[in-house]
């Protein structure tokens, strides 16, 4: 029994201590964490665009090929070396693989996740670590509205906005808007865009909107024919999704055979990535959005179309909003690295990140909630249209970054609820 | 030979106490971890010991780490002790109740019972707005009698108490175990018509088990909710509880050791697998668990045994 | 009136493709004690190697009609060569382990399994939806409906009949229903149990992959996409009795008008369904609706 334990022991503290020490520091380099999903459901239709986005910026920036007015060839004087780390398996395992990343691998800055649950638990973890960390797509308003953190940005618009900004649209855009109907996923980012589409409807109505039925089914459940047929039964003027990826796509197929999207205005708040894949099945005045200006709502600027060309070039297809979100993070950690200067500490760095306004590819980004942590960007929408065969856009409305996000210091629904205080529209 | 084995892990748990608190960060966080899950499949083993393999430990850990969340976030609780007894109490009772219904059941319809009550409970918890929903919420720092670390040195004091809790419950289940009613659980598994006919009772043995089992779930729970500083209802997934089993069997029945150990290798094993194949670690753990099952049918605690050239015992 | 018309079609057609992705799981449990978590791979296989044809095949610019086949075919022959791999060179190492031992192999073979799929077609989506969207639609009663589901439900019918008949009609079915009843027994009969078990575990492998070709047209095949389902088809096949094909067919019937109906009335309650539904059958019939008792051995 004494030597079983004491070799099992060994046996363990040998794998272990053996398997791990993979780390090998090279001093030259700006080693960059990125966490993406590379497995999983999330992976076509978010992880992958966000990491080809990666792979093309990184490398323009080591490069210095980057569109004026930013310059300069890598980040802080050195080479971006990227460390990839698959998003999958949940915040809990997320966080040990960030300490990883900090820890075994030495990374210089965290870029990464997608998942709302991982941006909750992921910040705590980086202010202990003291670890720069910017946060590149998830959605959830709650991490910077809960606590205030230090170390911690994000550079694209909570979720939100996207809702927001859809009430304002099927309000303004719907001729005898009187009810409204949804179907989104059966978790957190579902029922959040759900919540802050209706209040902020209601507020602009004054309540006076009817809710025919509110559909969750489960995430990724793929089949959706009774819940199509409920929107059937209880017929509402405007369908209010936020499903994205495979849902989408399974839900835009089967509604699209069944006669729903022809009889039916509906609003896919991030309809965008389904559409390179699926645009001949969405019927023209189909309400799209892309969760800020981004894809086909992106300004026209020299930068955005070096982004456009190169990733459509590259990957074959063009660049969807989880690719601007990523190209934002990166563009806009290079561009408070080189505000601080070359050498600058950490502390120096987070100092110009807070507050920092700069150009991406997709437009105009603030820093400005958060205590400038938090990014605020304009919110577009528009109508699909053909015209000869090609995808465009009508009834494109742009909504500034201040009437469609809660100013600094609110909390979303709080201020839904108050009658959106503050809101400078157009 | 049980004294010193007694002993042998005291100071196997002294030894992992300092070396989490002397390796760098990363790797005691993943040790703390080990311990966590390590208690959950030590109730997991108990409950295999009497041939039961349960689905649904994802529940009891998942009630483990709420309670400690709530607590902490919703009750400005931050004390370790009341957050452990709470959690064990609050998993007992919930245990006392479902074990009523579950304990009937053998086999594989124990299994797919057990995994729906946590599948409820991961439903319900997605519902549930003023809990996040599936994002889940942060958990804060522990204290204990008093004493607040803060957050550098809270995961140290996690690591310490959950090194206390391996050291300490592993020995009482080891003694359990070889107790009257720890061989009532044998006995369950090797013929339950033969206990009855000595005057055993076979639900009473199967219940104690399961009420044991979801407390020591609900403990791993607590200690890696306290140490990830993040709870969500992925917890009570059911592949939560399939990684649990995963472990029971890498580690084997037939020490109590066997299950930590097996967890310590589990937590390394995967954070390898990512590390190296971040596109195909799903494959290398596919490939180590087949391994296992195929070369080690007893785990890895039947490497020891060859090793002392004992005997093999013959396991489930 | 709309409401009922709306949840008998939407539950009857849930519950066929219930009864498609589940019997072949209830199959290979009936006969060889698996409950196979590789299923969902299969089924994912099934999918991806059906959608891949498929487009394919449009690219080729040849009759739609005949996609049909190209879809089914694809998967049929994915299924059943990697089913052919499985069972030859793993599973049968493993027979007369104990059940919940065979449930993490085939658990190994599902993590294997979702990372080759991936290997091999990427993680982008795939497509196939010309089949489904081929076929048109009816309306009636005010509702639309589209008709690849109606195809569905005669699909289903389909295999629930050629599996009753392939196990009521033809020797080998019933030479597989006496290795179902007792293993031993059979072998003492004469009867070569492995080649029974290569053959039921070729027929379910195949219908898992049918199922995931078939439910292809409806959606973008995705990772992940197997996992999803095997709960679901666990749920259908542990309420009807496992091992039960026409338990499956029960209990695709029940967990789909049930769920028809919450959606229809109560939309909030529709993730507990299943479960709920499994814990009242579990309650009153612990082996399920339809499974033969077991003589316990003492």
């Amino acid at each position: 029994m004494k030597h079983s334990l004491l070799t099992a022991a060994t046996v363990a503290c040998a794998m272990t201590t053996g398997g791990l020490s993979l780390s090998a520091h090279a001093a030259d380099d700006y080693k960059l964490g990125l966490v993406t999903f590379l497995s999983g459901a999330a992976s076509g239709p978010f992880g992958i665009p966000a990491k080809n986005a990666a792979d093309l910026v990184i490398e323009a920036i080591n490069d210095g090929t980057l569109p004026a007015p930013i310059q300069g060839k890598g980040i802080d004087g050195r080479q971006i070396t990227p460390v990839y780390v698959d998003e999958a398996g949940g915040a809990t395992k997320q966080t040990s693989e960030f300490r990883n990343l900090v820890e075994r691998d030495g990374v210089d800055a965290v870029v990464g996740y997608i998942s709302s649950g991982d941006c909750l638990a992921i910040p705590a973890v980086a202010e202990e670590l003291k670890k720069l960390t910017v946060l590149f797509d998830c959605g959830t308003p709650r991490v910077f509205e809960e606590a205030d953190y230090k170390y911690v940005f994000r550079t694209h618009s909570t979720a939100s906005m996207d809702n927001i900004a859809a009430a304002h649209y099927v309000n303004d855009n719907v001729p005898e808007l009187e009810s409204v109907a949804g179907i989104n996923q059966n978790y957190s980012w579902g029922h959040d865009s759900w919540r802050d589409f209706t209040e902020t409807l209601k507020v602009l109505r004054d309540g006076d909107i009817e809710i025919t039925t509110e559909q969750f089914p489960k995430l990724f459940a793929g089949q959706y024919g009774a819940e199509i047929s409920a929107l059937q039964v209880n017929s509402a003027d405007v369908i209010h999704t936020s499903f994205w990826g495979g849902d989408t796509d399974a839900f835009v197929l089967q509604a699209a055979a069944r006669g729903l999207l022809a009889d039916n205005q509906v609003i896919f708040t991030a309809g965008e990535t389904a559409l390179n894949s699926l645009g001949e099945h969405l019927p023209d005045g189909a309400i799209i959005g892309a969760r800020g200006p981004f894809g086909p709502f992106a300004p026209d600027s020299e930068l955005n179309t070096w982004f456009q060309t190169e990733f459509t070039e590259r990957f074959g297809t063009p660049p969807t909003f989880p690719a601007y979100h990523m190209a934002h993070a990166l563009i806009g950690l290079k561009l408070a690295q080189d505000k601080a200067g070359v050498g600058a500490s950490t502390e120096e760095v987070i100092t110009a990140f807070e507050g920092l306004e700069f150009e991406g590819p997709g437009g105009k980004v603030e820093m400005s909630r958060g205590k400038g942590h938090q990014a605020a960007t304009e919110m577009v929408y528009g109508r699909l249209e053909r015209v000869d065969g090609e995808i465009t856009f009508t009834d494109i409305v742009r909504y500034p970054a201040d009437c469609v996000n809660p100013p600094e210091g609110t909390e979303t629904v709080e201020w839904i609820q108050a009658g959106m205080p503050g809101a400078e529209c157009n | 030979m049980k004294t010193k084995s007694l002993a042998l892990l005291f100071i196997l748990g002294l030894a992992i106490l300092a070396g989490g608190l002397l390796l760098p960060q990363w790797m005691s966080y993943l040790f703390t971890i080990a311990m966590g899950k390590g208690l959950v499949v030590l109730g997991l083993v108990l409950l295999m010991r009497a041939g039961l393999v349960s689905f649904g430990q994802g529940l009891y850990y998942c009630v483990g780490a709420y309670v400690a969340g709530m607590l902490t976030q919703f009750a400005e609780v931050t004390d370790i002790l009341l957050i452990l007894l709470a959690s064990i109490s609050v998993s007992v009772v919930i245990a006392a109740i479902i074990g009523l219904l579950l304990c009937r059941y053998r086999e594989i319809f124990f299994a797919m019972f057990s995994m729906a009550f946590s599948m409820i409970l991961y439903g319900l918890l997605v519902r549930m707005q003023v809990l996040g929903s599936t994002d889940g919420f942060n958990v804060a720092n522990p204290s204990l009698l008093g004493w607040a670390p803060g957050p550098e040195g809270a995961s140290d004091l996690v690591l310490a108490v959950a090194v206390f809790l391996v050291v300490s419950l592993g020995i009482l289940a080891w003694r359990y175990l070889n107790s009257l009613s720890g061989y009532a659980g044998e006995a369950v598994r090797e013929n339950e018509i033969r206990l009855e006919y000595l005057g055993g009772s076979v639900f009473k043995v199967v219940y104690v088990k399961y009420i044991i089992a979801a407390a020591l779930a609900a403990i791993g729970g607590t200690v890696t909710a306290l140490v990830s500083g993040h709870v969500d209802p992925e917890m009570a997934y059911w592949t939560t509880s399939g990684e649990f089993v995963f472990i029971a069997l890498m580690g084997g029945t037939a020490h109590v050791a066997a299950p930590i150990i097996a967890a310590v290798l589990f937590e390394a094993l995967r954070t390898y697998a990512f590390a190296v194949a971040p596109y195909t670690w799903q494959m290398i753990l596919g490939f180590a668990l087949l391994a296992i099952i195929l070369f080690m049918p007893s785990g890895l605690w039947s490497l020891v045994e060859r090793f002392q050239n004992k005997k093999a015992r013959k396991t489930t | 009136m709309k409401q009922l018309i709306a949840i008998l079609v939407d539950g009857s057609v849930y519950a066929s493709w219930l009864f498609i992705i589940s019997a072949g799981l209830t199959l290979i449990y009936g006969v060889m004690r698996i409950l196979n978590m590789s299923h969902g791979s299969f089924y994912a296989l099934g999918a991806y190697s059906g959608a891949a044809m498929v487009g394919w095949y449009f690219s080729t610019g040849s009759v739609p009609w005949f996609s049909f086949v190209a879809l089914i075919g694809a998967a049929l022959v994915a299924g059943i060569t990697v089913g052919l791999l499985v069972e030859r060179g793993l599973l049968r190492f493993m027979y007369g382990r104990d059940e919940v031992v065979m449930i993490l192999v085939t658990y190994a073979v599902l993590l294997i399994m979702e990372d080759a799929i991936k290997l091999i077609w990427g993680v982008e989506p795939y497509f196939a939806y010309q089949p489904y969207t081929m076929l048109g639609r009816t309306k009636f009663a005010g509702l639309s409906f589209a008709n690849y589901d109606f195809m569905l439900i005669g699909v289903s019918i389909l295999i629930g009949l050629a599996l009753w008949y392939g196990l009521n009609r033809t020797r080998n079915g019933k030479l597989l229903r006496v290795v179902i009843h007792d293993r031993e027994i059979a072998g003492a009969l004469g009867i070569n149990v492995s080649r029974i078990f290569t053959i039921t575990f070729l027929i379910g492998a195949g219908i898992g992959a049918l199922a995931g070709a078939l439910t292809a047209p409806g959606l973008s095949v995705v990772p992940g996409m197997g996992i999803e389902v095997i709960v679901l088809a666990f749920a259908v096949v542990v309420i009807g009795g496992l091992g039960s094909i026409s338990g499956a067919l029960v209990g695709a019937l029940i967990v789909g008008m049930a769920r028809a109906t919450a959606v229809h009335l109560y939309p909030e309650v529709e993730l507990f369904v299943i479960y709920a539904v499994m814990g009242l059958v579990l309650a009153f019939r612990p082996q399920g609706l339809f499974a033969v008792a077991n003589a316990r051995k003492i």
